[in-house]
């Protein structure tokens, strides 16, 4: 089966910084795929290519076959690669529902006079995208506050707007940055469920950055190791959680 | 209690001492040798000692003045607010047709000065709605937009020169204008923030010289004059029948001829077109296009990785921006009867965004509140004409110390969700 991406030889230079080298990766359809490793190693800046935030140096990205890099972000995101960001980028003055509309914006009907003018087909396209984002509403438990302000919303809730926010857009990868950095015990647990029923109900394949082991060792079905910008080792959890070389360079002993 | 704030104090005096200084307390003299400099007299320099006590006063005061104001604001949230269409339809509805009811009403109770006052702020009014999309919705800080408002106006003047009328060219203007918007807007729009602000200063500049040279087409400096009023179905306001008009209004109705008429029908005609842009933004602001303005206000790098491509985003905010501008453009035009670029220079732009800022960043209500103070409010204190800009100035100083989120800050329009509804 061909992986649903696959990328070779990524490399991302900035100025005499080699931030990433010659990274590659390849992610399944339906799998959660882990990219971890220390502060700085270059995970968060492997998204930034993926999803046209930076441009590699060099290095070849294919979604689908399809060559990803070049493409602007807007571009890779109406393809169905999203992302959320390491610190959480909600629309803040904008309500919870609102953040979750916009997000939807390329399946609404936009056409202008449809909606001056209120046509039947605006308003289905509105009621369905209202329906829809209620749905996810209700799966990260946000219901209640869906006419709050985004920027209002406890940290935990925001984390899980943002999600959902990225599922609405309907995406066949979801790369999430670091989504436990800040979170309860609880918050994490439920994450973890979260994940797990993005891939198993909603068949979408997660790429992950987390420093969290028991979560990424829960979850993952492959792991990536980076360090320094080169790839260390790659391989089933429990190869990661051995192996000499990434215990050094990253998880210590336990 | 509060700390006394000195250092503070003692700087702002000297700085203000060094500005004012030099304007108010030095004087050129001529004298044999050419000019010289000479200490001001005593009355220029009395108000300088004034204005540097103020200074050091209210400096020195500050904390104690404003420390508490602040610790009240916060723990007392502004609590007015009018009701919005979704939560509470028939207050709603009740109070718009009541504005709107006195609006139409109130032109035949008061003077001709004061209708055709109004008139002038209607037109604010609809600079500063088309603004606040820019501005506030989308947060592209333009300040060229009199340069729109101006394309709009030119382009009434020149085609009623041959022989359309207002009501054809009304929508051309507004075309002609949100062109010009996006032709301008493609290559600006990949700037951010101040560069962004600069370049369209440039554009609403470049548009008024070039106004002022293509003297073969706009009249230069001498702007174009004897621009026909718009009629009321081909009926003309004037006492005898001047244009393409087949009749004039007082001769088919057989009253006598009152100039008061036409004042008031533009007055309402200008009701009308505001009427119609608050119609209209308000649409826009509950369709997609609209909240992605504003989702792109909020955050772009989120706008892209959500699939939302910024630079068309910008460019329909910008041309629909301009549009609007067009639209007050011709009406300005047709209601003057007379046009030159010295109608469109930069403080213009500065007063419409000082309209916007004042309201309240997207806020319509706020907008047309502010239009009303912006252009009213000068009218009254005409005594005081010299020191407008003046006004001006500490008006904007004050707001934002006081509120900085504008008179009226936008309400977001409250979404029902379907179960929420029926429980
Ligand atoms: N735009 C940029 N310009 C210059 N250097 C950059 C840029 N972005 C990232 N870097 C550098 O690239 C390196 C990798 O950064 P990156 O953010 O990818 O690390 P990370 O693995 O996500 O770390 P963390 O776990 O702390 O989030 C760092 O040294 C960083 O300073
Ligand atoms: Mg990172």
């Amino acid at each position: 089966m061909n992986p649903l991406l696959e990328v070779n030889g990524l490399t991302m230079r900035f100025g005499g910084l080699l931030a990433v080298n010659n990274v590659a990766l390849s992610l399944n359809e339906k799998e959660v795929v882990s990219v971890i490793g220390p502060n700085g190693a270059g995970k968060t800046t492997v998204f930034n290519c993926l999803t046209g935030f930076y441009k590699p140096t060099a290095g070849q990205i294919l979604y689908r076959g399809e060559a990803l890099q070049g493409l602007a972000g807007h571009q890779i995101a109406r393809k169905g690669i999203v992302r959320t960001f390491q610190h959480v980028r909600l629309f803040k003055d904008m309500s919870v529902i609102e953040n979750l509309l916009v997000a939807q914006h390329r399946h609404l009907n936009t056409n202008f006079l449809a909606g001056l003018l209120k046509t039947p087909a605006f308003k289905k396209s509105e009621s369905d995208a209202l329906a829809f984002a209620e749905y996810w509403l209700d799966k990260v438990d946000l219901k209640e506050f869906a006419n709050r302000k985004a920027g209002n919303l406890a940290y935990g809730q925001q984390r899980r707007l943002e999600i959902a926010r990225c599922m609405v857009t309907r995406p066949e990868i979801l790369m999430l940055d670091e989504p436990a950095a800040g979170l309860n015990p609880k918050e994490t647990d439920d994450l973890d469920k979260l994940i797990i029923d993005l891939r198993d109900n909603e068949s979408v394949s997660v790429l992950l950055i987390e420093h969290d082991m028991k979560l990424v060792m829960g979850i993952s079905d492959r792991i990536y190791v980076v360090n320094q910008g080169c790839p260390l080792a790659n391989g089933k959890p429990e190869d990661i959680r051995n192996n000499p070389e990434v215990i050094k360079a990253y998880l210590g002993e336990f | 209690m509060k700390k006394l704030n000195l250092s503070g104090a003692l700087i702002s005096t000297v700085t203000f001492m060094l500005l004012a200084g030099w304007l108010l307390g030095i004087r050129m003299e001529p004298s044999s040798s050419g000019l010289k400099l000479a200490l001001a007299d005593e009355q220029h320099l009395k108000w300088l000692f004034i204005g540097m006590a103020a200074v050091f006063l209210s400096q020195l005061l500050h904390p104690i003045i404003f420390g508490n104001r602040k610790a009240k604001a916060s723990s007392k949230k502004f609590s007015f607010k009018l009701p919005s269409p979704e939560q509470n339809p028939k207050a709603y509805r009740l109070v718009v047709s009541f504005a709107l009811a006195a609006a139409i009403v109130w032109p035949f109770m008061v003077s001709r000065g004061s209708v055709d006052l109004a008139t002038l702020t209607l037109i604010y009014v609809m600079l500063g709605l088309g603004l606040n999309v820019v501005v506030g919705l989308a947060g592209l800080l333009d300040l060229g937009y009199v340069g729109f408002y101006a394309v709009g106006a030119y382009t009434y003047a020149l085609l009623s020169a041959d022989g359309f009328g207002f009501w054809m060219c009304l929508p051309i203007a507004g075309a002609m204008a949100a062109l010009f918007g996006f032709l301008l807007g493609f290559p600006v729009l990949r700037l951010r923030g101040d560069y962004l602000a600069i370049v369209t200063l440039g554009f609403g500049e470049i548009i008024r010289l070039l106004l002022n040279n293509l003297t073969h087409l706009t009249g230069g400096p001498n702007g174009i004059s004897s621009i026909p009023k718009p009629t009321l179905f081909g009926l003309e306001f004037n006492r005898r029948l001047k244009g393409e008009g087949f009749d004039t209004f007082h001769n088919f109705f057989g009253i006598s001829y009152n100039s008061q008429y036409k004042v008031i029908f533009l007055y309402l005609m200008a009701l009308l077109l505001v009427v119609l842009t608050v119609i209209v933004i308000n649409r826009l602001l509950r369709m997609p296009i609209g909240r992605a303005w504003e989702a792109l206000r909020e955050d772009e790098i989120a706008c892209r990785s959500l699939g939302l491509n910024p630079t068309v985003v910008k460019l329909t905010a910008f041309t629909i921006g301009a549009g609007f501008a067009g639209f007050a453009g011709s009406f300005f035009a047709a209601r003057q009867g007379f046009i030159s670029p010295e109608s469109f220079t930069f403080i213009e732009s500065a007063i419409i965004l000082a309209i916007v800022v004042l309201g309240g960043m997207g806020s319509q209500v706020g907008v047309i509140l502010a239009a009303i103070i912006m252009t009213v409010l000068p009218e009254m204190a005409r005594e005081f004409n010299e020191y407008r800009m003046l006004m001006f100035g500490l008006m904007m100083v004050f707001m934002m110390v006081w509120r900085p989120q504008g008179l009226l800050p936008m309400s977001r329009p409250h979404i029902e969700l379907k179960e929420e509804a029926k429980a």
